[in-house]
């Protein structure tokens, strides 16, 4: 009887480590066909070209929407970062013998290499992220997609190119976001009464290393990549209405953090270690 | 003239559509009717070219679509208009960009040629004075005749409609029905609408193709519908209470 009862639990974990395995199988073979999914996609993307007069046009319209729609939010979110970032090296800075001029260096280097492209990257993607999604999806829910599919328009490229070329703008966003920054840190250390002006400019230019704005503009430029794909394919491959549109914004904002954290992590790994 | 034949169509496990031949006559309005699940949108796709049938052919004049190069077949599709369901018109664009988009993407006419064409499209549909606003601020009528113009010129050799007048009331229906009626016999397109609005079949119906569970299950026209013997068919019609009674009407001999 205890022999048969032995027997029977080993065929149940047999079976369960059998439906585990083919469990994570299946996951592991669904996310490879969603990355593949994503690269064909980008193929399409550049694929037959819609007409040079008319993406000129869809050009201006998407600066306008994913850049100079996004400055006001960057500039308030950078300057605060910045202020934050210098007030909180400050505080922290209880030791004598650690000069004042490491409140400017500090924010600097913060700013620079992390604050400005990642941060705002994260904030972006869930800004223009979520809009490029809501956007294309809304059309594909309104078959609107389809209808430029029936024209014979390649409509991944009517779509998602000028999104890209727009973005290509997106290290400018950054600059200004390194700028405001660094300000942001001036003001709240120099008029919070934690640093002198002087010290402060000291730290701002001291072993300053050209190499490190080459790698946050590097970087940049993939996350803008990221951040147009990422979303378009949400967008683009949704299935639903209304609903769904919005729940594809969510797993776009989602999954396009993920992705700028593990290429952040990746091209700092390779860049500068 | 489109001609299908023997199309078969399957999404995974579901056979949806199970082999048929049906001709679309040109110069008519053609109707796909039946039920829902019947696989109406999936055949109309289909002819469209944005499902590709597993089996069969769809000629177009004769050109079997599933044959043609890439290029070749967006020439085709170029000479396709659709009228979506929703009217799908581009959200962010007035009703006379809208109407000019294909010129602009397809065609080499000038500005004020462009501007001539959409100006007399528009006026055929009885849109004059809507050129500038956006697609929110029209009504769902006007929204069906704007995707009818937009569909129309380029002057297509092919329109489909996806019911065309779905969310409509009856006199505005009626005068979309008629009016893609007209500019059929007008353009000499071959039209194929999808629907299963029995008023369209009684105002436009020229060519009826009647689908059930994936396969054609009676062809004939407007006069033969209210006629044949088939059980399906008779079960469509004349589920509604209006057409019930003028089915006892016609049996009682009044």
């Amino acid at each position: 009887m205890k022999f048969k009862y032995v027997k029977q639990e080993e065929s149940y974990n047999l079976k369960y480590h059998d439906f585990a395995t083919l469990a994570t199988h299946k996951l592991n073979m669904h996310y490879l066909h969603l990355i593949g999914v994503y690269f064909l996609m980008i193929k399409k993307v550049f694929g037959r070209m819609t007409r040079p007069k008319i993406l000129r046009k869809l050009i201006f319209k998407e600066i306008d929407d994913l850049i100079i729609g996004s400055l006001g939010i960057v500039a308030f979110i950078s300057f605060f970062i910045g202020a934050v970032v210098a007030i909180q090296t400050a505080l922290n800075l209880t030791n004598p013998l650690i000069p004042k001029e490491l409140i400017g260096f500090a924010s600097r280097q913060s700013v620079i290499l992390e604050f400005a492209p990642t941060f705002i990257s994260v904030i972006m993607s869930g800004k223009v992220g979520s809009f490029i999604t809501s956007s294309i999806g809304t059309m594909r829910v309104t078959e609107q997609i389809d209808a430029l599919e029936v024209m014979g328009i390649n409509s991944l490229n009517y779509l998602v190119f000028p999104k890209i070329v727009a973005m290509l703008l997106y290290p400018f966003v950054i600059a200004i976001a390194m700028f405001l920054g660094i300000v942001g840190g001036y003001v709240a250390g120099v008029f919070g009464g934690f640093v002198t002006s002087e010290q402060f400019i000291t730290g701002l230019t001291e072993d300053f290393i050209p190499f490190h704005l080459i790698y946050s503009f590097l970087k940049t430029f993939i996350f803008a990549f990221l951040l147009v794909t990422i979303p378009s394919y949400h967008g683009y491959y949704m299935k639903g209405g209304a609903l769904e549109v919005g729940k594809a914004s969510t797993i776009s904002f989602v999954w396009t953090t993920v992705a700028i954290i593990i290429v952040n992590y990746i091209t700092t790994q390779m860049l500068l270690s | 003239m489109i001609q299908v034949k023997n199309i078969h169509k399957s999404f995974g496990e579901a056979h949806i559509l199970k082999g048929f031949d049906a001709n679309f006559i040109k110069g008519k309005t053609n109707l796909i009717i039946g039920t829902s699940g019947s696989g109406k949108t999936v055949f109309l796709k289909c002819l469209l070219g944005l499902y590709t049938p597993e089996k069969g052919k769809i000629l177009y004049d004769g050109v079997n679509y599933n044959k043609l190069e890439e290029q070749e077949r967006r020439d085709l599709r170029q000479q396709m208009g659709m009228v979506f369901q929703g009217s799908a018109l581009f959200d962010s664009m007035t009703v006379a960009e809208n109407v000019r988009f294909p010129l602009e993407m397809f065609t080499k006419q000038s500005k004020s040629e462009m501007s001539d064409r959409v100006n007399a499209v528009l006026r055929r549909v009885n849109l004059d004075g809507a050129e500038g606003k956006l697609p929110s601020q029209i009504s769902g009528g006007m929204q069906k005749r704007v995707a009818i113009a937009r569909a129309v010129v380029t002057n297509p050799k092919y329109l489909f409609c996806d019911e065309p007048n779905s969310g409509l009331d009856p006199k505005t229906a009626i005068v979309i029905d008629n009016l893609i009626k007209e500019l059929t016999e007008e353009f000499d397109i071959t039209t194929v609408i999808n629907t299963h609005d029995m008023n369209s079949v009684m105002e436009i119906g020229e060519n009826i193709i009647f689908l059930k569970q994936g396969y054609l299950e009676w062809q004939g026209d407007k006069s033969q519908i209210f006629k044949t013997d088939n059980e399906a068919v008779t079960d469509f019609v004349y589920s509604s209470n209006l057409f019930k009674k003028v089915r006892q009407a016609q049996l009682k001999g009044l």
